[in-house]
């Protein structure tokens, strides 16, 4: 693991905000060093907000239904603030193994969820959400049924290590070595996030793809059913990275927080509540 | 000795400062991939394909940028009407653009949505998403770079020498090819290199005009963006590559600029 503030060679002195002062005692004095921790320094002198922040990390899919959830917990909690980070899953495990702060991560499949907590950046993990997976086509697409996929001109799909990725590419695996490379020969792009893939489609660029049941919705475009004996179910994991997000976990895995997610799509987890 | 002695020390730390800054970076990609995990990383499967494609698709943007940008520098370089003067700005517009806002604009203006496509290709086809996509985005943010080097080295020519070879009976293709040129060359080459490295490092418009597709759009610097996701020492790898290939380039621009500056190349 690497925090933002390791001096990049590997002698394993971490100067994080409290590490400067033990990194000094030791006597590294050294002109890059000092650069170094002056950088932390900068980094660390950010002014303290006057109301509270908590920050959320969240898989792009969650866009509107975690904005309504931040404003349901801004009214529960005032004077603090949600603010929302959201990118392909993928991307935000990078950026917390890569020494980014957040208090919230809520990922749209267990695999980056699971590296976390191996790695211990993030707390124990929660399921709090499933989401299916649909095809959506441009409008006036001739593609009306997921049979008819392999005839679509250009499909654009989420890259192999974001979430609406692998899930594709295990429906695709599922649908038979013959259909998966029928269209994988018309795929023109894999995109970095969920919401790039949808872009295509909306922008007309692309002709079918790949995406969740909630896209499809926040689009407005018709979800074309993928046979449930062929689909898979994207389940959706949070967890906490600091003390600060336990409340914001709470909210989402409460009947409100559950109440919200079912009005935006997602398939509710009973159990999430306990 | 006071006075003369605190700006040359204040200087020297500032510009030292920001030399470390700028070196820094590049030092720890270096120090933090070894030579196994750079064999390692160059092993990963995105690595080839993204190396050919960016060779390929480079190779002929530099083509297209020499073969339309060297008339337009000529014509830029040798005129001095109001127009010229606007068209200058114009060619340099792309070099200020973000290249996100490229990228929009591009999808926009060449993809299957747009009037152009609509008009010329009603049957759907369009460009987005296909290599010919991420050589247009390479055209479109590296040729600035050469016409205004080439302009430039075009300028420095001296004009009397074009007119002894016109008064020589010289017509104006031969001047240029057989005068300007050979007189222009080392900004020339320099410029073409400069440019070619932007092509090389394109990644904005890329994505969005072009998308993310191993060995058909997958340019180098995406298959970074990808990797840096999946495997960090084939990110690791890649950049280090391209590195050592800008390192190349920036000393064949430095020899370029030297030839420019030489006088004798030019009598």
């Amino acid at each position: 693991m690497r925090r933002s503030c390791d001096f990049p060679d590997q002698d394993g002195v971490k100067l994080d905000a409290d590490g400067i002062k033990k990194a000094s005692r030791r006597g590294t004095t050294s002109g890059m060093r000092g650069l170094w921790m002056a950088l932390c320094l900068v980094a660390a002198c950010q002014k303290p907000a006057k109301t509270q922040e908590i920050t959320v990390f969240a898989a792009s899919s969650l866009r509107e239904s975690f904005a309504a959830i931040g404003k349901a917990y801004e009214t529960a909690h005032p004077g603090t603030k949600v603010v929302l980070q959201l990118a392909g899953s993928q991307e935000l495990r990078t950026q917390l193994e890569h020494g980014a702060r957040a208090d919230v991560f809520a990922s749209a499949d267990q695999k980056h969820m699971a590296a976390l907590e191996a790695a211990e950046l993030v707390g124990p993990s929660r399921l709090f959400a499933r989401n299916e997976l649909v095809v959506v086509v441009r409008r006036g697409s001739a593609v009306g049924s997921f049979a008819e996929l392999p005839d679509a001109g250009k499909i654009v799909l989420g890259a192999a290590e974001v979430p609406v990725g692998r899930y594709a590419d295990q429906v695709l695996a599922k649908a038979g070595t013959d259909f998966r490379d029928r269209v994988v020969a018309h795929v023109v792009s894999r995109e970095p996030n969920v919401r790039q893939v949808l872009a295509k489609v909306t922008l007309g660029e692309a002709d079918a793809a790949i995406v969740y049941r909630t896209d499809a919705r926040v689009a407005g475009l018709d979800a074309i059913e993928i046979p449930p004996e062929t689909n898979v179910i994207a389940e959706y994991p949070i967890a906490t990275t600091g003390a600060a997000g336990q409340a914001f976990v709470e909210l989402v895995t409460s009947p409100e927080g559950q109440r919200i997610l079912a009005a935006h799509g997602f398939v509710p987890v009973p159990s999430a509540s306990r | 000795v006071r006075p003369r002695g605190l700006w040359p020390i204040a200087a020297t730390l500032l510009g030292g400062t920001l030399l470390l800054f700028l070196f820094l970076p590049l030092l720890g990609l270096a120090l933090s991939t070894g030579w196994r995990d750079f064999l390692l990383g160059l092993d990963h499967p995105l690595v080839w394909p993204a190396l050919r494609l960016s060779l390929f698709t480079t190779t002929i943007s530099l083509a297209i940028v020499l073969a339309f940008g060297t008339p337009l520098a000529w014509i830029l370089s040798r005129s001095r009407g109001r127009i010229v003067r606007a068209m200058e700005t114009l060619v340099q517009l792309p070099v200020v653009i973000p290249p996100a806002v490229a990228g929009v604009a591009m999808l926009l203006a060449f993809g299957r949505q747009s009037t152009l496509a609509r008009w010329f290709f009603p049957e759907g086809f369009a460009f987005s998403f296909t290599t010919v996509a991420v050589i247009m985005a390479e055209v479109f943010v590296s040729a600035p770079f050469y016409v205004q080097a080439a302009g430039s080295a075009f300028r420095r020519v001296d004009e009397n020498l074009l007119l002894v070879a016109r008064t020589l009976g010289a017509g104006p293709f031969r001047v240029f090819a057989r005068v300007a040129l050979p007189l222009a060359a080392p900004g020339l080459v320099a410029g073409a290199a400069m440019s070619w490295a932007r092509s090389l490092g394109e990644f904005g418009a890329t994505l969005m005009f072009a998308g993310n597709l191993s060995g058909r759009t997958q340019t180098l610097p995406l298959a970074i963006y990808s990797a840096l996701e999946a495997d960090l020492r084939a990110a690791q790898a890649l950049a280090l590559l391209l590195v050592g290939v800008a390192f190349a380039l920036l000393l064949v621009v430095r020899a370029g600029a030297r030839g420019a500056s030489d006088p004798t190349g030019a009598s």
